[in-house]
Parts: C-alpha cells; sequence; structure tokens
C-alpha cells in the first residue's frame, strides 16, 4: 500500500506538535479536575440533602424543614415499636401516652423540625449589609473615581482598600465584636452583623463600583457637561444609572460572600438558637438590637457540635442544601435586577 | 498635486468671500432665514466680534499647547479651525466652553477669552452659565442611552423646565432644526443609541441647540461619518449659520472649504493664518498655509 502522496503542506508529526498536544491535555485535565470537584461538591450536598428537603409524595417539598424552628430530635422505643420524633411531637406523646412519660429516650439537638428562624436571620443579614456596603460603597466609588484629584492621599485611600480585602474574616469578626459589640454597645445583634459584613465586602464593592464608573464612556459626561449640567447633576443623572448594572454585578459576588460567612457573624449577629423570630420584638427599635441565628452559623453548629451520625445527618446535608438554595436564590434576584437596569440603559 | 481652487468651484456650497458672503443663505427655506442680510451690508462683517481670545498660551501640564494665540472670531459666522493632528485646534475649541477644566494639569498661563467682552477664565465665571451659552458638539457622537425625546429635553430638564407643551414644541424645533424629525418624529421614545451614526450626531446637534445657546462648537463632528451622513451635516451647519456663532474643527480641508466663512489655521500650537476661507484656500499669506492647503503636508 502506498502511502497518500506527501504534498506541500502535509502535516509531519514532529516534536513542536507533541509538546502543543500535550500541553493542551494537560489544559484540558485541569479544567476537567475542576468541574469534577465541583461536581463532587454541589453532588454529595445535593444527594445527601435532597432527602431533607424533598419528599416522595406531594407537596415533594418538605415545608416543614423551611417553616419550622429547630427542636431535638428524640429516639425511644415504646410498646415495642421505635419511635423517631422532634420535641414538640415527643411532649404531645406522653400526655396522649402516660405510660411513656419514663420512656428511656436517646436524644440529639437541633435534629429535628426546621430551620426557618436560619433562613430568615440569613436574608437579613444578606439584605442589611449589602444595603450598607453598597450606599457605602457606591458613594465612595464616585469620591474616588469622580471627585478625587489623583495625589498621595487618594493612592494611600487605595492601598487602604486593597489592604481591606486582604483582611481575614475572623479579624473582622473580632473588630466588629470590639467595636460594635462592646464599644458601641450593640451586643450581639442585627446591627453589630450588618456593619461587620458590610466592612468585610466593602473594598470588593469599591473596587467594582470604580471599575463600572470608569466604564461609562466619558463622552457621556462631556455631553451632559456641555449642555451646562453640573458635575453631580452629571454624575447623578448620566453616569451612575448607567454604572448600576455593573456595580450589581459585582455585588452579586459580595452577596454570596456576606451570605457565606461565618467568621464575621460568630461573635457579632448569630445566636446558636433562639425561639423568638425577628418580628416577635416588643418596640421598633429591638428589632436592630437583637441577634439572630443564620445559616452558615447554624452549619457550623450542627455539623461541629453533635454527634456525626444518620440521625444528625438529616439537618446537617438538609441546612447546606438550603443554604445554597438561599443563595442562588438571592443572587438570582439580583441578577434579573441588574439585566433589567442593563436593558434600560443600553449603550 | 490637488489645488485647492477647483475645490472650492467644484461645491456650490463652499464659503464664497466677503463680498458675497451670505449668498449660501439664498439656499435655506425662508422660515429659517429670520432677517435677510440687506445686499451689500455684507461687506462689513454681519457679526460684531463675539470670542475675541488675545495672546493666549495653554499649558497640559508642562507642555506648551497653543502659543500667543490671538483670534477675533465674528457673531453668526462659521469659523473653521484646519491644522495637522496635535496642532491645538480642538484645545483651543475646548477653552471656549472650558471643557479643558475635566482635564487635571491644564492651565492657561496668559493671556484672555472673552466671550461678549467677559473674560470667561475670570474666577468669578459661572462655567455652567458658559456653557449653556456655548454648546458644543463632540468628535464621537455621544447620545444618552434615553430616548430621543430625553436626549432633547436633558438640558432643558436642567434648567428647570417641566412644562410638557413647552417641551414637546422645543423638541420638535430643534429635531426640525437639525434636519431629523422626519426620520424619528415616529419613534421619539426610542433611544438615542439606536440611531445610525449620521442621525446620532444630528441629536446631538439638536441637543445642543435645544438649549439655545449662541455659539456651537463643533470638534470634528464628521470624522466617524460616512460621505452621505457627513453632507446631511453640512447641509445643517449652512441651516444653522443664521441663527448661531458655529465654530468648527475640522481635518478634512474640503469640509473648511465647504462650510465656513472665516478659516484658521494652525500649526504647532501657533495660529499661523486667519483669513477668509476663500483667501486660505486660493492665495494664502502664509507659505505653511498654503503648503497645508495644497496638501503638501499634514
Amino acid at each position: 500500500m502506498s502511502a497518500p502522496t506527501a504534498h506541500l503542506f502535509q502535516s509531519q508529526p514532529n516534536a513542536a506538535r507533541r509538546s502543543e498536544r500535550a500541553t493542551f491535555w494537560l489544559f484540558r485535565s485541569a479544567t476537567y479536575l475542576v468541574l469534577a470537584c465541583g461536581l463532587a461538591v454541589f453532588g454529595t450536598i445535593f444527594f445527601k440533602g435532597a432527602g431533607t428537603v424533598f419528599k416522595a409524595e406531594a407537596p415533594f417539598i418538605n415545608t416543614t424543614f423551611f417553616t419550622d424552628a429547630p427542636e431535638s430530635l428524640y429516639l425511644f422505643e415504646f410498646e415495642g415499636k421505635k419511635y423517631e420524633m422532634g420535641d414538640r411531637e415527643f411532649r404531645a406523646f406522653k400526655e396522649k401516652h402516660p405510660a411513656a412519660a419514663t420512656v428511656k429516650s436517646e436524644s440529639y439537638v437541633y435534629s429535628a423540625g426546621g430551620i426557618f428562624p436560619c433562613i430568615v436571620g440569613t436574608v437579613l443579614l444578606v439584605v442589611g449589609s449589602m444595603t450598607i456596603a453598597l450606599v457605602l460603597g457606591v458613594c465612595a466609588a464616585i469620591y474616588l473615581n469622580e471627585y478625587a484629584r489623583d495625589g498621595l492621599f487618594i493612592r494611600f485611600v487605595r492601598l487602604a482598600i486593597l489592604n481591606l480585602a486582604g483582611v481575614p474574616s475572623i479579624v473582622f469578626g473580632l473588630f466588629g465584636f470590639g467595636m460594635f459589640v462592646i464599644y458601641f454597645g450593640w451586643n450581639v445583634s442585627l446591627l453589630a452583623g450588618w456593619f461587620t459584613l458590610a466592612f468585610m465586602v466593602l473594598p470588593v464593592v469599591i473596587t467594582a463600583s470604580e471599575e463600572s464608573l470608569k466604564a461609562v464612556p466619558k463622552g457621556f459626561r462631556e455631553g451632559s457637561l456641555a449642555l451646562g449640567a453640573t458635575k453631580w447633576q452629571t454624575i447623578r443623572l448620566n453616569v451612575v444609572p448607567y454604572a448600576l448594572p455593573g456595580i450589581l454585578t459585582s455585588s452579586i459576588l459580595g452577596i454570596a460572600r456576606v451570605a457565606g460567612e461565618t467568621a464575621p457573624i460568630m461573635f457579632t449577629a448569630a445566636y446558636v438558637v433562639r425561639d423568638k423570630l425577628p418580628w416577635d420584638v416588643a418596640k421598633a427599635g429591638d428589632f436592630f438590637l437583637q441577634g439572630v441565628m443564620a445559616l452558615p452559623y447554624h452549619i457550623y453548629v450542627v455539623s461541629s457540635k453533635i454527634p456525626q451520625n444518620e440521625y444528625t445527618e438529616r439537618v446537617q446535608y438538609g441546612t447546606a442544601f438550603v443554604f445554597l438554595l438561599v443563595v442562588a436564590f438571592i443572587a438570582a434576584s439580583s441578577i434579573i435586577l441588574r439585566n433589567k437596569l442593563r436593558s434600560r440603559y443600553k449603550w | 498635486m490637488v489645488n485647492a481652487a477647483p475645490i472650492l468651484m467644484d461645491t456650490p456650497s463652499s464659503a464664497p468671500a466677503k463680498s458675497s458672503a451670505y449668498k449660501p443663505t439664498v439656499r435655506l427655506s425662508p422660515a429659517s432665514v429670520p432677517s435677510a442680510p440687506v445686499p451689500g451690508a455684507a461687506a462689513a462683517p454681519m457679526g460684531e466680534t463675539l470670542v475675541d481670545i488675545s495672546h493666549l498660551d495653554f499649558f497640559y501640564n508642562t507642555s506648551q499647547a497653543l502659543h500667543d494665540i490671538n483670534l477675533k472670531i465674528e457673531a453668526k459666522n462659521v469659523t473653521a479651525f484646519i491644522g495637522p493632528s496635535g496642532c491645538g485646534k480642538s484645545t483651543l475649541l475646548r477653552c471656549l466652553n472650558r471643557m479643558n477644566d475635566l482635564i487635571d494639569g491644564t492651565r492657561v498661563a496668559r493671556g484672555t477669552i472673552k466671550i461678549h467682552g467677559v473674560d470667561i477664565y475670570q474666577p468669578d465665571v459661572d462655567v455652567i452659565e458658559l456653557r449653556k451659552r456655548v454648546g458644543m458638539v463632540f468628535q464621537k457622537s455621544n447620545p444618552f442611552p434615553k430616548s430621543i425625546y430625553e436626549n432633547i429635553t436633558f438640558g432643558l430638564r436642567l434648567q428647570g423646565m417641566n412644562d410638557p407643551a413647552k417641551l414637546d414644541e422645543i423638541v420638535e424645533k430643534s429635531l426640525r432644526g437639525a434636519a431629523l424629525w422626519d426620520e424619528v418624529k415616529d419613534r421619539l421614545g426610542a433611544s438615542g443609541m439606536g440611531l445610525s451614526g449620521g442621525q446620532q450626531q444630528r441629536l446631538c446637534i439638536a441637543r445642543a441647540i435645544a438649549v439655545e445657546p449662541e455659539v456651537i462648537l463643533m470638534d470634528e463632528p464628521c470624522s466617524a461619518l460616512d460621505p452621505v451622513a457627513t453632507a446631511k451635516v453640512e447641509e445643517l451647519i449652512q441651516e444653522l449659520r443664521s441663527r448661531f456663532t458655529i465654530i468648527i474643527v475640522t481635518h478634512n480641508m474640503q469640509q473648511a472649504a465647504r462650510c465656513s466663512d472665516k478659516t484658521a489655521f494652525f500649526y504647532l500650537g501657533k495660529l499661523i493664518e486667519f483669513a477668509d476661507t476663500r483667501d486660505i484656500f486660493t492665495k494664502p499669506a502664509n507659505a505653511q498655509t498654503e503648503a497645508y492647503v495644497s496638501g503638501r503636508f499634514g
């Protein structure tokens, strides 16, 4: 069999080709490895958590897990049958069956009921701290990008912002504890948590807002100024609205961080367990000065403070799964908001 | 090598010499000519000096961009600034509404720019008021990403005008003034960014004339436009000349020849020659001007 006749551009195996192929395979497998890691994390949480969150019969969602507060799980044998029930249920059972009052039971804290207070707490923490961070961050970014003249002081400010981004979150937690909880006397409260978390994401918000402001074409500013607008009118009417989608995009990353960090809130805002829901307050001012339960802290508690076994796994993975859902939900709503704004101001 | 003179001859809208300076207005519809010039009066320039630049030195940090500029620009006239890139013509233009203030490190080191006899660089001048009277159209058309209607009303709303009927009226008038009305009247709510390049530039002109400035500065308004759109903008300049004082920076010498009454030639930050457009293009007094307009450099 004759080899196909070699033509002018006949490909020849050579070292350059081989090394090219090898290199690309290396890059490709690195990418696949990342994908595999991601799938492993999400897959584990999904499969182990789905059992808690969903159920086989209609409505297919285990609503009590979303709407109840955490309870202790009791395991006991009564009249030859094994029972598993939450605290409230167990007490009702004992009232119904006086003979059960003395039954020997095994109990696991937080392993029954749901995680409603944690969801509420996390949503409150995210919304409050992102509001504070966006207001402070956008104002600072406007000042830095639109007003401030580059100089030694501004360079120092930028350096400070960069450094702030590198501070470990536990340090923010301790700072918040010292500053807000003790010095300002806010105690462990929503307010203290909001400010601590806000300070933590502030560098992200400022940097991203500045980038978004920079991306607004100079022509919009000049066109506006040339029509006799003041600088502030120009910024308010012809710069910030166009930068908002970009600012929101970056704050979506901030949301995930704020929702997920445990360290900053463990000293400042989070309770291990709290019976009252945030809106059960005597007067409106107390709303801000109460601690809350929060999903990341609850995950920390249920995964490190209670035994690991088949009875506690339900709440451990279920909480993690719901946590991912909540973050996805908040991020999705900001993406929708951003897209709305983006289509309004297209350039 | 193309001689400049035939360019003038070929283009009917080219600016004629002083003696017939206002002939082009004959081409306009009567409505857009508020007062027809008295024949023969044209020998004396229509406008008295509106912008008076004297001994102007201008710096970007330590590099001097303008050297001792002396220039008197007449009202209700089209003045063109020509010259090779970097010669300072845009810089001078942006001095006239103080847009250079936006750039750090710029300063007027010496000299004055007077508009209506008022030095616009004296400390108690409100740049906002100045810019209301001295409008600007930029090289890159920059309609705001808002509706066409909002683009036009932006400047008016800044001045506190909120009466819808009045705004509607001015929007129509400005768009008609910018020869854009017929093209956009059915979609005033559509985004200004959705228009074609030439339409965008005319929208920017409409936006500028909506606030009724006295002077309109145009910084290479056609450099990003195709020949058809350029022709429309040039036609528009001819129509606006009776109502506004127009100063146009252009790279395109034919454009200067076609549109302007007076032309200033700049080179390396210096004003080389300033004269009637016809004189600049047919019998320039300066050898450098002659070399530039005949295409030997630049």
